[in-house]
């Protein structure tokens, strides 16, 4: 065997005078790094196994424990960084595709971070929330361009399906496979407490979890796992995923080790065998050939309910969304490259793919230049870090936004980004019997909607201090923002001021 | 009576309910004192049963008719008529271990400390609410009245 080139990126400290030797960090690791020797009666670590999602951190009842990051510096070097040289070192012991999970963690810049939001003074009043109603509630779906109404009053415009949430923030989707069923269970019974959504992702949709139907989305991917005609009526909205922002343009893969006895069932695959999602629906190779699954999709449905399709923002995502919207889909989730994955090949989630924030300006203006912005609802995913990114969000033109990993944080994930693993320590990303139950629901729900009702308020106070005191007068609202520490073409892009301005 | 009730599903099998029992019946209350200086060693009044993927908690269930008291022979375990708890007096009891054989549940430890004695749950009577149930980093334990026993 030759040298191994790849030290520990972290270091366990562990503090002797605390540490009591319970052994509870070693039975709550999953990647096996501590142990208690017999002979010294001292807690030992094995390092290299560590990839600091600290649990063994919490987990510890006299904070014993420390992660730091591996300080061994190479001879610094502005081209070749540390990162560059260990993943060369990797390949070159493995000959594999580096494998990584969640989002792209590349400093790029994050636009949401350069663009500041208006308040009222003096000529405009601001509104107090805790005073007068604050409408915080979006409606999803096609709008016809007029309505008409009978000498009584009584539309006759027929209307498309719509559905109502009582706040513009939905679960992403993430299936059951990537995740554990007791994270599912938790988005489901959250999204039910909140009054929004959450989304099965392509592993199709337990019988257990039918009960939810009403606030959930069902995803159709190129997979096609776990569809059939009563996945489609379970759901209250359907959804096409072409695309996911951390892998554009590729499939998915769930190792057969995480297809259980479960998994196999929702997805209706032999268990233990890999679930291959292709790069391509193999059945749209076009813009016309789209239009007919939606509308396969709506008549499997009886037209009750609203379609979505889900791409990754790429260069084209203005002209592909145009596309989309004639093709007759009701909502388009437009995912940037920060969005979350179980796995993804490393060089694809941090190269491919644009800022969810450029992607949205731009199909927004050109969906209303097109005179179709009605026609469809416009989701923003991959990179919705808090409230006030739902909020700068909105003014750019969603209607609503999708959040995943900020679902996951407050679930407990600690990004380690090791998702792949199938070993998540927090019980999130696995379906190991024995890691799974470390979820459970009763707590991860009532985490998951105190995050979205403290993320409500915070929306609230916002549009209050803008003197606006509905979700939909900020739609679009583009002059409630201003840039700061962006250029010209950045501004265009965005279509807002300059802080000043 | 209010009891502590395992819930399998949720229990890690961690163990730091073991951790808050030993310091809780600990001289110093202090959990890094408890496990490193006191000696002799306070003992914790609870088993956890593991498997690869079950496990749960145990202590003793302050049984309506509790045998170890029926076999105490000094009559140092007692249960007490209002709260339905089951307590052993460390003054009276000799260490015979009768209770610990009879025990139905294996709930009763041997506390072979300074002087042998029977140990066993007393629902943490010291702090008001069991330290386990208050620690369990998942709710696997639960101190409810479920109307069973007094």
């Amino acid at each position: 065997m030759s040298l191994n080139l790849v030290w520990p990126d972290f270091l366990v400290e562990r503090d002797e005078n605390r540490c009591i030797q319970c052994e509870v960090c070693a039975k709550q690791c999953a990647n096996e790094v501590h142990r208690l020797d017999k002979d010294t009666g001292l807690m030992v670590s094995d390092e290299t196994k560590c990839v600091d999602c600290h649990r063994c951190v919490a987990m510890c009842p006299t904070r014993a424990l420390k992660i730091r990051v591996n300080d061994l510096e190479f001879k610094p070097n502005a081209n070749w960084s540390g990162d560059l040289i260990k993943e060369i070192y990797k390949q070159a012991d493995s000959g594999a595709v580096l494998q990584s999970g969640m989002g792209n963690p590349k400093p790029y810049p994050v636009y949401w971070d350069r663009m500041v939001i208006n308040a009222s003074q003096v000529t405009n009043p601001s509104i107090d929330p805790l005073r007068e109603p604050m409408e915080t509630g979006v409606i999803l779906g096609r709008k016809p361009p007029k309505l008409e109404f009978d000498k009584n009053g009584r539309l006759l415009t027929k209307m498309p399906p719509q559905i109502k949430l009582d706040v513009p923030i939905m679960f992403s989707a993430m299936s059951f496979g990537s995740i554990s069923g007791n994270a599912h269970e938790a988005l489901a019974r959250a999204a039910t407490a909140l009054g929004t959504l959450y989304n099965t992702g392509e592993g199709g949709l337990a019988r257990e979890m039918y009960k939810y139907g009403p606030n959930t989305i069902v995803q159709v991917a190129s997979g096609r796992f776990g569809v059939h005609p009563e996945y489609l009526n379970a759901g209250a909205m359907l959804e096409i995923k072409i695309g996911q922002g951390a892998k554009p343009g590729l499939g998915g893969h769930l190792p057969g080790a995480k297809v259980g006895d479960a998994v196999s069932k929702a997805r209706m695959i032999p268990k233990g065998s890999d679930a291959l999602s292709p790069a391509p629906h193999h059945d749209i190779y076009s813009i016309e050939d789209l239009r007919q699954l939606i509308y396969s999709l709506k008549e499997a449905t009886d037209y009750l309910k609203p379609v979505s399709v889900k791409i990754a923002a790429v260069h084209n995502s203005a002209a592909i969304a145009s596309g989309i919207a004639r093709a007759g889909a009701d909502i388009i989730a437009i995912d940037g490259f920060r969005g979350g994955t179980g796995s993804a090949p490393t060089r694809t989630r941090d190269n491919v793919g644009i800022p969810v924030e450029l992607a949205l300006a731009s199909v927004d203006q050109r969906l209303r230049e097109e005179g179709i912005r009605n026609e469809v609802s416009l989701v923003a995913a991959g990179g919705i870090r808090c409230s006030m990114d739902v909020v700068k969000a909105i003014a750019l033109g969603a209607d609503a936004c999708y959040i995943g990993t900020a679902a996951l944080v407050a679930m407990g994930c600690h990004l380690c980004q090791t998702c792949y693993t199938g070993k998540c320590n927090w019980g999130i990303a696995t379906q190991r019997e024995d890691l799974e139950k470390r979820l459970n629901p009763d707590i991860a729900a009532q985490r998951l909607i105190n995050m979205v009702t403290g993320w409500k308020h915070e929306i609230d106070e916002t549009l209050g201090g803008m003197g606006i005191n509905a979700i939909e007068s900020l739609k679009g609202n583009r002059l409630m923002l201003r840039g700061v520490g962006l250029n010209e073409k950045e501004l265009e892009v965005l279509g807002i001021k300059y802080a000043g301005e | 009576m209010k009891k502590i009730y395992a819930d399998e599903r949720w229990c890690l099998g961690c163990g730091l309910c073991k951790v808050y029992c030993r310091t809780s019946h600990s001289k110093t209350k202090d959990i890094i004192k408890a496990h490193k200086l006191e000696d002799p060693k306070p003992v914790e009044r609870l088993h956890i049963e593991t498997g690869d993927v079950m496990n749960f908690a145990l202590q003793c269930r302050h049984c309506d008719d509790p045998k170890c008291v029926q076999g105490c022979i000094t009559g140092a375990m007692q249960k007490d008529p209002v709260t339905g708890v089951v307590t052993n007096e460390a003054e009276r009891c000799v260490g015979c271990w009768t209770c610990v054989l009879v025990c139905p549940f294996g709930a009763i430890v041997r506390d072979e400390g300074k002087k042998k004695i029977a140990a066993k749950c007393d629902l943490c009577a010291q702090t008001g609410e069991p330290e386990c149930v208050k620690h369990c980093p998942n709710n696997a334990l639960i101190y409810e009245d479920r109307g069973d026993g007094k």
